[in-house]
């Protein structure tokens, strides 16, 4: 099974032969190309286009994030698995209001359903959070009535407002966290989301990457809106697995504490500590599986999310209707 | 799509899967992602180093070929689907046929069985291919695929979770 590589301590990575080569001031790191899913670069590194040839050429995404631990941008090897069957009917469900919609609610619908599981988890475990509940459940049951992906995204945004006031009861410390601000984040909680989300974001888009789908043409948010589109539309669905679960994990067992952040004037990033220490975490819940239902093997949780893809091509060419993946544990 | 048209990799198909065959034509892929289908490659890549590699006639795609003794060659890893192997070889033969190169004959080899196994191309296969090519075309015109055939071989195949998913 390939595997990502991250790189924190900076360094120099090259082409030696066909391996990849990670030099850093210490010592030298070979890792053969063969066992290598994807590559993300936090500090400063160096490399070159024959390393980035060689990658390319392995099929191999870098992702790339700056000195606060932001997202900044991925390098993508020259796609492979175009089908411009798939892309014309992707198209389709978009440019058609009607398809569009019904992609965009499953889309919501299972994101709903995620989160809902992840409040339940902690309603069970005592936790005062009884209201957020029934009115998430109000709203989801509104969902399929929005007449277009703007109403649709509105009542996304109601269903994430109440899921974030429930955070507060969840995380046993006392984190004053009122709601969610972005660019930049202004407190410890909002370092964090945004770092998992935007862990959550790469691993979507890798997964897209070797499908047949285009990842600009998305159907819940706008196409080509600054980034890779149906990347945050499948990331809807796999937040609440992958990340928001780890956050709270994470905190309720002091594993990661305000001393992991860096606090400024009027924003707030994860410091290098805190980065390994929740990348150690969400890189072993990506390979942690679960028995699938229809498949009947087992499967990583990373593996879910190109089942998605799958199934959405699936939905795209017109032979099953899609519905995203829901958490049934 | 014409008769000559096809791949040996398309005719192959229709005698697995006529929906793998339906995916693979709209570019609907996943043989990168499959460990088998990798280490058929591999296997192909690293038999019969001294022999002359793979030659692109058309649409078609030799292995090697043994000049001399004019066969054409095609690498396989196991005999589990040996009718749309030995289709394969003949629509080889068949196209090179309708392109006037005649005295030609197919060979399958198995490395890693040590076996081989001669192919070579009757007036009956002739008329069969018309059949086969209509069959075709029938299949790769449907708007959307073919249902799922669940064979055994459905677990090992590329496509398997894109299928069963």
């Amino acid at each position: 099974m390939k595997q990502p590589l991250y790189l924190f301590t900076n360094s120099t990575v090259k082409r030696k032969d066909n391996t990849l080569r990670i030099e850093t001031s210490e010592n030298k790191i070979d890792r053969p190309i063969e066992t290598l899913s994807e590559i993300y670069l936090f500090g400063e590194h160096s490399l070159n286009t024959k390393l980035l040839n060689f990658l390319s050429q392995n099929k191999i995404p870098v992702h790339i994030f700056n000195y606060y631990g932001f997202y900044s941008g991925t390098f993508f090897p020259r796609e492979v698995y175009l089908s411009g069957h798939v892309t014309v009917q992707q198209a389709a469900h978009y440019l058609d209001p009607e398809k569009r919609i019904t992609i965009a609610h499953k889309f919501i619908d299972a994101a709903a359903s995620n989160i809902l599981s992840n409040l339940g988890y902690y309603k069970n475990r005592g936790r005062e959070i009884e209201k957020q509940i029934s009115r998430i459940k109000t709203i989801k049951k509104q969902l399929a009535l929005a007449p277009g992906p703007m109403e649709l995204m509105g009542l996304e945004g109601n269903i994430r407002d109440l899921y974030y006031s429930a955070f507060n009861s969840i995380i046993k410390q006392n984190y004053d966290f009122e709601k969610r601000v972005y660019h930049p984040s202004d407190n410890f909680m909002n370092a964090i989301i945004s770092f998992g989300n935007s862990l959550v974001y790469t691993t979507v888009l890798s997964e897209i990457y070797r499908t047949q789908l285009d990842p600009t043409i998305s159907f819940l948010h706008e196409p080509g809106y600054r980034r890779y589109s149906l990347a945050l539309d499948l990331a809807e669905i796999f937040k609440p697995i992958l990340a928001d679960r780890l956050i709270f994990t994470m905190l309720n067992k002091g594993e990661l504490s305000e001393k992991d952040a860096d606090q400024k004037l009027n924003h707030c990033y994860l410091k290098d500590t805190g980065r390994k220490k929740f990348l150690r975490k969400y890189d072993k819940r990506l390979r942690k599986t679960i028995k699938h239902k229809t498949l009947n093997k087992q499967v990583s949780y990373k593996r879910l999310i190109r089942l998605d893809c799958y199934k959405l091509v699936k939905h795209i060419i017109g032979e099953a209707k899609y519905s995203g993946f829901k958490m049934w544990w | 799509m014409k008769a000559l048209d096809y791949t040996g990799t398309q005719v192959n198909y229709f005698f697995v899967c006529r929906r793998k065959l339906w995916l693979f034509t709209r570019d609907i892929r996943f043989e990168n992602e499959n460990e088998y289908v990798q280490l058929g490659r591999l296997i192909d890549e690293y038999s019969y180093p001294r022999k002359k590699k793979q030659i692109e006639i058309g649409k078609i795609k030799i292995d090697f070929l043994d000049n001399k003794q004019g066969i054409i060659h095609e690498v396989k890893k196991s005999r589990k689907i040996e009718k749309a192997h030995i289709w394969q070889v003949k629509y080889y033969l068949y196209w090179l046929k309708s392109h006037d190169i005649e005295h030609i004959t197919g060979e399958i080899d198995y490395p890693k069985l040590k076996k081989k196994e001669a192919i070579s191309l009757t007036e009956e296969d002739i008329k069969a291919f018309e059949d086969i090519f209509a069959q075709m075309k029938t299949v790769l015109d449907k708007a959307i695929p073919p249902e799922i055939i669940n064979k055994p071989f459905c677990k090992k195949c590329a496509y398997f979770e894109f299928c069963y998913v």
